[in-house]
């Protein structure tokens, strides 16, 4: 191992934070070489992740821990208790799995923007809160401290505003910026209360600490107390209905690319609401009650997200509540995992040898988390196809665009590409995971597949309305509008090659990079403190 | 002289408080000193939270020997929050003035073109 794999998980926060302070100062030598350096710290960012999880998913897939500072960092008290006291970075296989699809889509989002963003003003101002989104959402999903998580919170909260509210002369801009803006410190503060009260029961904060505290003598009325808070704060910052409200103008309202990023910010939350149930509750009498509060959380919001898509005739705000749609879907997988890991381990059942054996639950599981990778790669896609649909035609309002496939065949074709894949129709990869997740659900209530598939088919028909809106009928006055130039196409491509990939082989990806992720939050808590309170 | 429980109920009051006004008022700056209220008093509750009777200040060289310091974390843990309390609090702020900008009003009643 070289120094430059043991200190990736720092250097993915480091590398970005230092990015983002140093984009307007190098903006002030020109936009080419600002483009550039944004460029290369989002490349470096990426190849860092991609080293990180290449790493890990080779290496056997076992948590390992950052230290930040010296190297000792268990501290023995007087009692012979081991008590974490540095500031540490944990990886897992889910930490890990959920890197590589925020360096998927910051990637494209910010290649992406090159082409999109030349003629615009603000530019500095607009890579510089990209920069410290994606470090403040890296620190989230590597983080092992809630200290830490907190800030890193914060910071994804601030960033995310500031992208959305950057451009003081739109109007909807700044009613989106102050909503959103309200409704991520709630969440934060939320979580805040939680925290301040998981000290005050068990006095840490390390997550493997308190998990093993939580394990080891049951969760207490206040620990109760702290994962309702948790539960509230991060599924509002999710966007999960019905704490979503601010979710449809923050995607609809932030530059198009940005929006991608921002669904990976929520796939963030989402992330830790999982870390949550999983590692820091993972044992108790409350999974069970958990697991349905997810699976209704989800049925809303797939149901309500679908819905709320089918009456809108912006195309953005179309595509955002279909984003919102796609949360559903990954809290089904996971909730139905989690109600069926209650239910074996009351009957204790080893998990590990269920895992093997590939119980349903484990499948949900595996379905729930493979969606997230699929749900970036194709709603990312689907913005940034928005993106170049709106440059084109000057307007978001699909009643005024149309005939635009006569001149932009490109983007027609990846908008098609990305509309199925996430209506999840084969072979596209929406339909790999979402099939995990209809056959493992279905076996514990019929009731909530039906509700998933129906949604689905909802969805296709969103999506054939945006299409006949903005792609087809006779050429308009928007006729002169010409395909969108190479380098926003390249993102474009690059993304429906991932969704055809992960369509056409998901054997090997769930085998390579989901299961290990599943298996880390299935197989409950323990590896993840034994690598904290196990080690130096 | 003890304070007993005192702090913890006056910071679950700044927190109800705060939420009422997030929820019935209808001015966007009444709304910003909602968020405000909930912050101070998780900011209170937390140094509640972090505070040992008679222990000494984290600081090496001032403790006698023998004596019970407090742990520093959840003071830090405060001061973060306080810094990104202000943060948060500029950035509110700082839309709500470009809301009556652009709308002429900070009624939430009347901003709602985002409806649907």
């Amino acid at each position: 191992m070289n120094a430059l794999t043991v200190h990736a998980p720092v250097l993915l926060v480091a590398v970005p934070l230092l990015g983002a302070f140093a984009t307007p100062l190098i903006g002030k030598l020109g936009r080419r070489t600002r483009d550039l350096f944004v460029g290369l710290i989002v490349a470096v960012t990426a190849a860092l992740a991609g080293l990180l999880a290449a790493n890990f998913f080779a290496s056997g897939a076992a948590p390992s821990v950052y230290v930040l500072g010296g190297r000792a960092f268990n501290m023995p008290l007087p009692s012979g208790m081991m008590v974490p006291i540095r500031i540490l970075f944990e990886v897992d296989g889910m930490s890990a799995f959920m890197t590589l699809i925020t360096a998927l889509v910051t990637l494209a989002g910010a290649y992406f923007s090159f082409s999109y963003w030349k003629e615009r003003s603000g530019g500095s101002m607009y890579y510089s809160l990209l920069l410290l989104l994606t470090a403040g959402i890296f620190g989230m999903e590597l983080t092992g401290d809630m200290f830490n998580f907190f800030v890193f919170l914060e910071i994804t909260s601030i960033a995310a505003c500031g992208l959305i509210g950057f451009r003081v002369w739109l109007r909807k801009s700044q009613e989106a910026g102050f909503k959103v803006m309200t409704l991520y410190t709630l969440s934060g503060l939320f979580v805040l209360l939680a925290i301040a009260l998981l000290y005050g029961q068990h006095g840490a904060l390390n997550i493997g600490f308190l998990a093993s505290q939580i394990g080891s003598i049951g969760a207490s009325l206040v620990d109760k107390i702290a994962l309702g808070l948790l539960l509230t704060g991060l599924a509002m910052k999710a966007g999960a209905v019905p704490l979503h409200m601010w979710a449809p103008d923050a995607y609809g309202e932030a530059p198009a690319p940005m929006s991608a990023v921002l669904v990976a910010n929520s796939q963030a939350s989402l992330y830790a609401l999982f870390r949550v149930l999983f590692t820091l509750f993972g044992v108790g009498a409350t999974l069970s009650a958990n697991g349905w509060i997810l699976i209704v959380f989800a049925m809303l919001t797939i149901f309500v997200g679908v819905t709320m898509a089918l009456v809108q005739s912006d195309i953005k705000r179309l595509i955002a509540y279909g984003a919102v749609s796609q949360i559903g879907y990954m809290l089904l997988g996971v909730g139905v995992g989690l109600v069926r890991r209650a239910s074996l381990l009351a009957g204790g059942a080893a998990l590990a040898d269920k895992a093997d054996a590939l119980d349903y639950g484990f499948v949900a599981m595996q379905g729930g988390i493979f969606h997230m990778l699929n749900d970036a790669a194709c709603i990312g896609l689907l913005f940034l196809t928005t993106g170049a649909v709106i440059r084109a035609s000057g307007t978001r309002d699909l009643n005024k665009m149309g005939g635009l496939a006569h001149r932009m065949k490109w983007t027609t074709i990846f908008f098609i590409i990305g509309a199925f894949a996430l209506a999840g129709i084969p072979p596209f990869n929406g339909f790999a995971s979402k099939f995990l997740i209809y056959e493992a659900s279905f076996k514990l209530s019929p009731f909530l597949s039906v509700i998933a598939i129906l949604s689905s088919i909802m969805l296709l028909a969103v999506f054939v309305k945006a299409f006949q809106g903005a792609f087809l009928g006779s050429k308009t006055g928007l006729s002169d509008a010409g395909e969108a130039p190479f380098g926003m196409l390249l993102p474009m491509a690059v993304l429906a090659l991932v969704v055809i990939a992960f369509g056409l082989f998901p054997g090997f990806f769930v085998d390579t990079i989901v299961t290990p992720a599943a298996r880390a939050l299935w197989l409950g808590p323990s590896e993840y403190i034994g690598a904290v309170l196990g080690g130096g | 002289m003890s304070v007993g429980n005192f702090p913890f109920v006056i910071a679950a009051l700044l927190v109800a408080f705060g939420l009422y006004a997030l929820l019935f008022k209808r001015n966007l700056i009444k709304m910003v000193i909602g968020i405000s209220l909930v912050e101070t008093g998780v900011n209170l509750f937390l140094v509640m939270v972090g505070y040992r009777s008679g222990g000494a200040a984290p600081i090496y060289t001032y403790a006698t020997a023998g004596e019970r310091m407090v742990l520093p974390t959840p003071q830090a843990l405060t001061l973060t929050s306080i810094v990104i309390g202000l943060a948060t609090t500029a950035l509110l702020l700082s839309f709500a003035v470009f809301v009556h900008r652009h709308y002429g009003t900070l009624d939430v009643r009347k901003i709602k073109e985002l409806r649907g």
